[in-house]
């Protein structure tokens, strides 16, 4: 089996393939030299405990059955020139079973004016990436030292994460695992007052209570309590999760200051229509406007929706962040497969991992299975979802294969070529054929050696390398 | 991927060399002097293992516990005080994953407390617990996670089954991440 992305939706669909098949061999394929894709790359540095799966990986990984091909893009152009990329039709010959786990690589768009042109307006997933040390946006530099006044524009975790990076003293991350160029950043920063703005209201919005309740506690940093009207009168009459999320908001900050040096708030009800320049600089943001909602009947439930009402409201930012979600792509040589791609819902379309040619509505055609090929994780489902769910859903997906295979009723891929499928055995020819330079398990741990002994001399865990080639330098 | 009918190592290195003449290895898989497993492949059937970190009982001390797992099967263990219950379970190879290393940090060592009594008498959850549990695939009143419960005398007989909720996860069962 091919698997394509080292994030934790591939790491636990191959563990639990690899658990319930002695005979199974998986290859992982992975773009940049080293693993663990959102575990990495999205999860905030202050928590480290969440980052406590990779052990589990790693002990996948060093499963003799399992190969480890990092440094390996497939099917992608960018930041890869096509030649240093393999195509998709390359490993398609070689193997019984195709799983793509490659996650959500792009972010959903407001398609408001200024988005794309103004100076001070970023997306999330670029943020995050930049303090986590994506080498995508490695050179991002946010101008936090320009800033008093942020807006984030959405209201899940990656939302309140955001904040909390931009509200935490810079003292309780040093030790964390964040870039010290981000460090750098985030002692220039002079950022007062974090926005955390949604379309909707609190039964609504997406974040969790354990993001709220960090928030909360943050030493020195005030909450602008959100209005009574938004907020039901009696929060015992809700399930647990909303209840808890009530009890957490009217308990409030830990910090009561009346004058708090800094200090974030939860906005309701407003859509952005614009970000603004401000007046001396025609191509910073000065200010987002927002249309003003209000909610269907009835408020409390959460699939309550928005319904705009034409008042406007011009709030005054120096920064502004979107975070209304991540979006999957597809692959290039998805067709030439014969594997779907659902582009509005930004996934692979799947029953239970299998990945189908969805139902037609006009012929009535049913959905048919294609040979052999799988998804897990954010292509699977859509980009939402902590760790547990994508492991959950990745047992799904790997009991799926399991079956398929055992129960001998589904066909696998069959593009002719071997009898047994050689998988990398095969496909590195072609690999080398063109350049590339694949990574295996050992060297990332010789990587990862490396990122640890730098980190010591801060007092932290790692200090990671953020380019590629920082990475293949330490296997010179 | 790996062969449908289960074949010995012998048959499987007698078609490894047949099929060798296919492709003449010209170049290593990966360029380094560290050999990498794909070169070789070896078959293998040892399955991944679980390990707890767990001390057996001294004798006269035992303290017992039992895990219904997904099938409705019991597993009745006798245990040290002051284990907690992941540990238990992944000494034992039982289906339960502490992602987080038993943290409190994700919820994936769920598991309901059968006895309502039995639940009152486990110190109450803190709130990094709760806040786990808020994201637990069927949550019932006497949810836990098994990191957070220690073994002592006052639950000895406890006895906790494993949540199924593997299949048919609607989107709607996800906290969001976006």
């Amino acid at each position: 089996m091919a698997v394509i992305g080292a994030g934790p939706a591939g790491f636990y669909t191959a563990y639990r393939v690899l658990s319930k098949l002695a005979n199974a061999k998986v290859d992982m394929y992975e773009s940049l030299p080293v693993p663990y894709g959102l575990v990495r790359f999205g999860v905030a540095p202050d928590h480290p405990e969440v980052k406590n799966c990779q052990d589990k990986f790693s002990e996948v990984a060093q499963d003799p059955r399992f190969t480890y091909i990092g440094n390996t893009p497939i099917g992608t152009s960018w930041p890869h020139p096509p030649h240093r990329s393999l195509p998709l039709a390359a490993l398609g010959p070689h193997y019984d079973a195709l799983l793509l786990s490659y996650g959500a690589s792009k972010d959903r768009k407001l398609g408001i004016p200024g988005e794309d042109t103004l100076a001070g307006v970023y997306s999330a997933r670029a943020f995050v990436g930049w303090y986590n040390g994506l080498p995508e946006y490695r050179c991002l530099r946010p101008s936090l030292h320009l800033a008093e006044e942020a807006t984030v524009i959405g209201q899940g975790n990656v939302a309140l994460d955001v904040a909390r990076m931009l509200l935490s003293p810079v003292d309780d991350l040093r030790t964390t695992d964040i870039t010290e160029y981000a460090i750098e950043e985030l002692s220039r920063s002079r950022v007062k007052r974090v926005r955390v703005v949604g379309r909707r209201g609190l039964l609504q919005a997406a974040f969790t209570v354990k993001e709220l309740r960090e928030l909360l506690s943050l030493q020195g940093v005030g909450f602008h309590p959100v209005h009574a009207s938004l907020l039901p009168k009696d929060p015992n009459s809700f399930p647990r999760t909303q209840k808890r999320i009530m009890q957490v908001l009217q308990k409030g900050p830990k910090t009561q200051l009346a004058d708090p040096e800094k200090s974030w708030e939860l906005c309701f009800l407003r859509s952005p229509k614009a970000f603004i320049p401000t007046a001396n600089d025609p191509a910073r943001i000065g200010a987002v406007e927002f249309e003003k909602n209000r909610l269907e009947d009835p408020m409390f439930s959460p699939s309550s929706k928005a319904i705009g009402t034409g008042e406007t409201e011009v709030l005054p930012t120096d920064l502004a962040f979107r975070s209304i979600g991540y979006l999957s792509e597809q692959i290039p040589g998805f067709e030439t497969l014969g594997i779907p791609f659902n582009e509005k819902r930004g996934l692979v379309p799947n029953e239970d991992g299998r990945v189908v040619k969805p139902l037609d509505p006009k012929t009535g055609d049913p959905a048919i299975p294609v040979p052999g090929v799988y998804a897990s994780g954010w292509v699977k489902r859509g980009p939402t979802g902590v760790i547990a769910s994508t492991m959950y859903d990745a047992f799904e997906t790997g009991d799926r294969i399991v079956s398929d295979w055992t129960g001998r009723e589904v066909d696998f891929m069959k593009f002719g070529g071997e009898e047994e499928k050689l998988g990398w055995e095969a496909v590195s020819n072609e690999a080398a054929s063109r350049g590339m330079r694949p990574i295996s398990w050992a060297q990332w741990m010789k990587i990862d050696g490396a990122e640890k002994e730098r980190g010591a001399r801060f007092g932290k865990e790692r200090e990671k390398f953020t380019s590629e080639e920082e990475m293949l330098a330490v296997l010179e | 991927m790996f062969p449908r009918a289960v074949i010995t190592s012998t048959t499987r290195l007698l078609l490894r060399q047949s099929h060798s003449h296919f492709l003449p290895r010209r170049t290593p898989a990966f360029p380094s002097p560290i050999l990498p497993s794909s070169l070789t492949r070896p078959f293998s059937t040892t399955s991944l293992r679980k390990h707890g970190h767990t001390t057996p009982p001294k004798p006269g001390e035992e303290l017992y516990v039992t895990f219904i797992d997904k099938s409705s099967n019991p597993h009745k263990f006798a245990v040290s005080a002051g284990e907690n219950l992941l540990d238990i379970a992944q000494e034992h190879d039982l289906d339960m994953e502490g992602a987080c290393g038993g943290s409190a940090a994700c919820s994936t060592c769920h598991v309901i407390v059968v006895d309502d009594a039995m639940y009152e008498r486990i110190p109450e959850p803190e709130d990094d617990e709760n806040d786990m549990l808020d994201l637990a695939f069927g949550l019932t009143e006497t949810s836990r996670l098994g990191c957070q419960v220690k073994m002592s005398k006052e639950i000895d007989g406890l006895v906790v089954k494993l949540p199924s909720m593997t299949r048919n996860l609607q989107s709607s069962d996800f906290s969001k991440k976006g």
